[in-house]
């Protein structure tokens, strides 16, 4: 007799303790890359979740139903398991590389990343999953009611109600605890894998002790109860051929297809070495499972009253016989069952709706810009939270719906044909590169709907969905949609014939869906690195994430950030974790650290490629191929503007530079203009006080008074002309002259010229022929007779003939008008040719002419100005300059 | 056979060696497949549960067996091919 508290109380203990070892694996894989809980046997006892309560408690009940029937569904993952070298070896090496989370994301992911793919899975699961947690929760809640009966109170539909209520809460709770506080990158669950890892020894140790005790202890030995298999109504090996075989490949589909066998297979596999192992180990597990069912089914339909439930034979026959602690480990043991499979199956949901459908709504609504940053942790922990409560939830709803009736077996069926809908699609993504995406989602619309309309549906309960008359005759009376007769082919097991139809229609829709269409390239890309993996990837590595993988990064470390401080941050890491040396241990925190050091320098999707390469063996995705090449792009952009501006800034400074020096010659030439000017303008200065002091002073004659008044009135006069010139000279160069332009002829130019220049006299004779003279000019005339008039009396002054003589004569030369002015004196040397045009230059002393030394270079701005020239003409015997005169055009005055 | 030393006739037969392991992992579940879906040929009145079960679970473990022993000889083989001078043929074949 059990107290029903006791056994409550020991439910709970064992809970905790699940919780611990959770707790402990948790911290233990956060403290070391790879724990030494990583080891094969716990890779292949948590494939176990395999067998949950359906095995634990409703393989009994089939087997006394039907015989050896139950058998199937453990020899389909068998042949999955030994036959590792053809689907599951490629699927688990595509599950690294390609950083795979879930189903969904494989075939959302094989078909160009498309987002509908991943939804339809994700529905798909769900809809599959439910029933099959409803069923976990009904066997719970029906193994603590026998164990009620016992103690006198027979639990009814509230009880039931609440009992799978408490259940489904707690399994909440540790899910949520274990399944959400860290979000790994590879999605691995180190605490729940070894909690269910737990779990698979204390199931199959409960199965086997009752089993143990009911060949031996109540059954007599092992020839007694193998002729009690031959008494018993099961006796007869009457197998429907096509259900066998039919179950078998079901069995085999639903170990690839549903997500939590997917989770534990593919997702949480961290080495593949680990599946060698469990292609063995793990059908001999469920060899060890399925050994005493046979025995216990007989055994309970022999000594059990007849009404009893089969599905709990593995409870109430230590019960009846009165082995209470054995019953107690029997219930653990399918509570283990239970939880094991709810936890996972919850955990792979939830992951793929947090994916596949929160995600990239969340990222639609918000727009772009925000890739594995805090936010988009926070929308993934917490909508998985809610997918976790919202998928208990929906099982518990189902549970209550459907009356908890229905042999356990019926359900469990079901979700399997439910989930190999995607079947074909994972396969043929796999191995054929003609896959794409429109005929892997026909496969899975078209599939589902068969199932649902031949499995599903029906399922429900009798006239619940369809009605009865639409099961008879089909829908509108169209009898070849009958839901469990399509095209009329009756006689047929509903679930062979929904398996049959459903593969068929599925296979068919991807196949054709898939010839039909092209794909993307994203899909072409992916196509090729998914079905080619083995020659992309490398196989199973060497080293165990011990030093080997330190000193790896730490090599690559030190190519991109340098010898000193990759060593620092790796010393500093190493004494952060209590090491000598320069080498720590490649924790998970490490990593990121070392990930986010890195992309400092080299960018964060270049260092995520390449860390993650080292560390995890994953191969370069397109995803993180395109991230890093935009990152380079954006990089090598910002580069070449760099570029661009240090040029621009080199052009400025250059610049700046010769601006700098023009200023520095115009600032000397000014001074030495400024010096100049003001030796010119001392001298006259000069002579007028000393004279004038003279004056002053008195005490000479009249004559004498005269002449230096005289004199100082001639220098007045110079000094007035060279402040006159100079004012001139400043307006020509400053470009603010304003031309009078005007008509006029030549020849009387030059007469005006002659006569105001004083020459024509004895003391310059001027020579001219007035026929070559026959011009008529359009220009400042002034300005023009002013350098005419200069040159003459240059001539006048500087001449140095004994008969002076000037010839002007006016030709055509060069295309232009040109006059020139020639005298018969020494004529000027050749190294002072250009100087006579500067400022203040005389060639010989500068008191005798009586000039400032300016007049040439106001001939030559004013020449300038009118667009035409002055220059020397050398190869004259005397002083010879040729005034280039302007072109008629107009010359447009400032 | 001419110019053959003595290294590269080890090569090809590791790697040959090697292909017919991986035959073999292919081979077993085939194999498991056709016995398992043996019992499928006793005719209605053909046998007894008690022979299928018996049947069923010695050929089980005798797959588990084969498997094993397959396997085993498989991961000995990838070590041993990861030493200098043997390259690791990784190929799906």
């Amino acid at each position: 007799m059990v107290s029903f508290n006791l056994l409550v109380v020991v439910a709970l203990v064992y809970v905790a303790f699940l919780f611990a070892v959770a707790f402990a694996a948790e911290r233990r894989a956060a403290a070391r890359r790879e724990a030494w809980a990583r080891s094969p046997a716990i890779y292949t006892l948590s494939l176990s979740i395999y067998c949950t309560a359906w095995t634990f408690y409703g393989a009994v009940g089939y087997a006394a139903r039907s015989g050896l029937e139950f058998l199937t569904i453990y020899l389909g993952p068998t042949l999955v398991l030994i036959g590792w070298w053809w689907v599951l070896r490629k699927l688990v090496r595509i599950g690294r590389t390609q950083r795979i989370t879930s189903i969904a994301d494989l075939i959302s992911s094989r078909f160009g990343k498309s987002t509908a793919l991943g939804v339809i899975v994700t529905v798909l699961a769900i809809t599959g999953t439910t029933p099959y947690i409803a069923l976990q929760l009904q066997s719970v809640t029906q193994s603590f009611a026998v164990f009620a009966e016992e103690s006198g109170r027979v639990w009814e539909a509230g009880e039931l109600a609440s009992g799978a209520f408490w259940v489904a809460a707690g399994l909440a709770v540790f899910t949520i605890l274990f399944g959400t506080r860290n979000l790994d990158a590879n999605e691995r669950h180190h605490g729940i894998v070894m909690a269910i890892a737990v779990e698979a020894i204390v199931k199959l140790a409960a199965l086997v002790a009752v089993g143990v005790f009911v060949v031996w202890g109540i059954g007599g030995g092992l020839t007694e109860t193998l002729d009690r298999i031959d008494a018993s109504r099961i006796a007869r090996w009457e197998q429907d051929p096509a259900r066998w075989a039919t179950l078998i490949f079901l069995a085999a589909a639903a170990t690839l297809c549903l997500p939590r066998m997917f989770q534990v297979l593919v997702v949480e596999n961290s080495d593949e070495r680990h599946l060698g192992v469990a292609s063995w180990a793990f059908p001999g597990y469920l060899m060890a499972m399925s050994l005493f069912v046979v025995p216990i089914a007989v055994v309970g339909l022999d000594r059990l009253p007849a009404g009893s439930n089969p599905d709990l034979f593995v409870l109430s026959l230590p019960l009846a016989e009165g082995h209470d602690r054995l019953a107690m480990f029997a219930f653990l043991g399918g509570l283990s069952s239970a939880t094991s499979m709810v936890i996972v199956a919850t955990i792979a949901l939830a992951t793929m709706v947090s994916n596949h459908i929160v995600v990239p709504i969340w990222l639609n609504a918000s727009g772009q810009g925000a890739m594995v940053s805090g936010d988009v942790r926070r929308v993934v922990v917490s909508s998985r939270r809610v997918a976790i409560i919202a998928v208990l939830a929906l099982g518990y709803v189902y549970y209550r719906m459907s009356g908890g009736g229905t042999a356990l077996a019926a359900i469990g069926l079901i979700s399997f044909v439910g989930m190999a809908q995607a079947l074909p699609a994972l396969l043929g993504g796999i191995f054929w590169r003609g896959a794409t995406r429109w005929g892997a989602g026909a496969g899975l619309v078209a599939g589902f709907a068969v199932w649902g309309w031949t499995l599903f549906l029906p399922g429900l309960g009798p006239g619940s969905v369809i009605p009865a008359p639409v099961m008879e005759q089909g829908p509108w009376g169209l009898a070849w949609l009958r839901p469990q007769a399509l095209l009329g082919i009756e006689g047929l097991d509903p679930v062979v014939h929904a398996v049959l139809w459903s593969m068929m229609v599925n296979a068919g829709a991807f196949f054709l869906g898939s010839i039909l269409t092209f794909p993307t390239p994203l899909e072409r890309l992916q196509g090729a690195q998914f079905v080619n993996v083995f020659e992309h990837s490398q196989g199973p590595r060497a080293w165990s994430g011990g030093a080997a993988g330190a000193e790896d990064l730490l090599i690559m470390a030190q190519r991109i950030l340098g010898a000193g401080e990759a060593q620092a941050l790796f010393q500093a890491e190493a004494g952060r974790q209590g090491k000598l040396g320069y080498l720590p241990d490649v924790t998970p925190d490490f990593v990121e650290r070392l990930e986010r050091e890195l992309a400092g320098s080299v960018g964060a999707a270049t260092a995520h490629a390449m860390v993650g390469q080292m560390t995890e063996g994953a191969s370069v995705s397109v995803e993180d191929l395109i991230a890093v090449a935009d990152e380079a792009a954006q990089i090598m952009e910002y580069s070449s503007r760099l570029e661009a501006k240090s040029r621009e800034q080199e052009r400025t400074a250059r610049a700046l530079r010769e601006a700098n020096a023009k200023l520095t010659a115009l600032s000397i030439q000014k001074d030495a203009f400024l010096s100049q000017i003001s030796h010119e303008l001392r001298t006259p200065m000069t002579s007028i006080r000393s004279f004038s002091e003279i004056l002053r002073d008195g005490g000479m004659g009249a004559e004498a008074s005269a002449r230096y008044a005289g004199i100082i009135h001639d220098e007045a006069i110079r000094l007035t002309r060279l402040l006159d010139d100079l004012l001139d000279l400043s307006v020509l160069e400053n470009g603010q002259v304003t031309l009078n332009m005007a008509e006029g002829h030549l020849p009387a130019l030059i007469d005006r010229a002659v006569s105001a220049a004083g020459a024509g006299g004895p003391e310059l004779r001027v020579l001219r022929d007035r026929a070559a003279e026959n011009v008529t000019l359009h220009t400042d005339l002034d300005r023009l007779s002013q350098v005419f008039i200069n040159l003459i009396a240059n001539a006048r002054k500087y001449c140095d003939a004994p008969e002076p003589r000037l010839r002007i004569e006016a030709r055509r030369a060069g295309g232009r008008q040109v006059v020139d002015f020639i005298d018969n004196g020494s004529g000027i040397p050749p190294e002072s040719r250009q100087v006579i045009f500067e400022k203040f230059s005389r060639l010989t002393d500068h008191g005798t002419a009586g000039g400032a030394g300016l007049g040439l270079a106001i001939c030559r701005e004013i020449m300038e100005r009118l667009g035409g020239a002055i220059v020397y003409l050398p190869g004259q015997s005397g002083a010879a300059f040729r005034v280039v005169l302007p072109e008629t055009a107009a010359l447009a005055a400032e | 056979m001419i110019g053959r030393g003595r290294t590269p006739l080890f090569l090809a037969e590791a790697s040959y060696r090697r292909r017919r392991l991986h035959d073999a992992s292919r081979m077993v579940p085939v194999l498991g497949a056709v016995l398992f879906l043996g019992p499928l040929l006793l005719g209605p009145g053909g046998g007894g549960t008690r022979g299928v079960l018996i049947y069923l679970f010695v050929v089980w473990l005798a797959l588990v067996v084969a498997a094993a022993v397959v396997a085993r000889q498989i991961g000995r083989d990838r070590d041993r091919a990861r030493q200098p001078g043997e390259g690791a043929d990784d190929r799906a074949g």
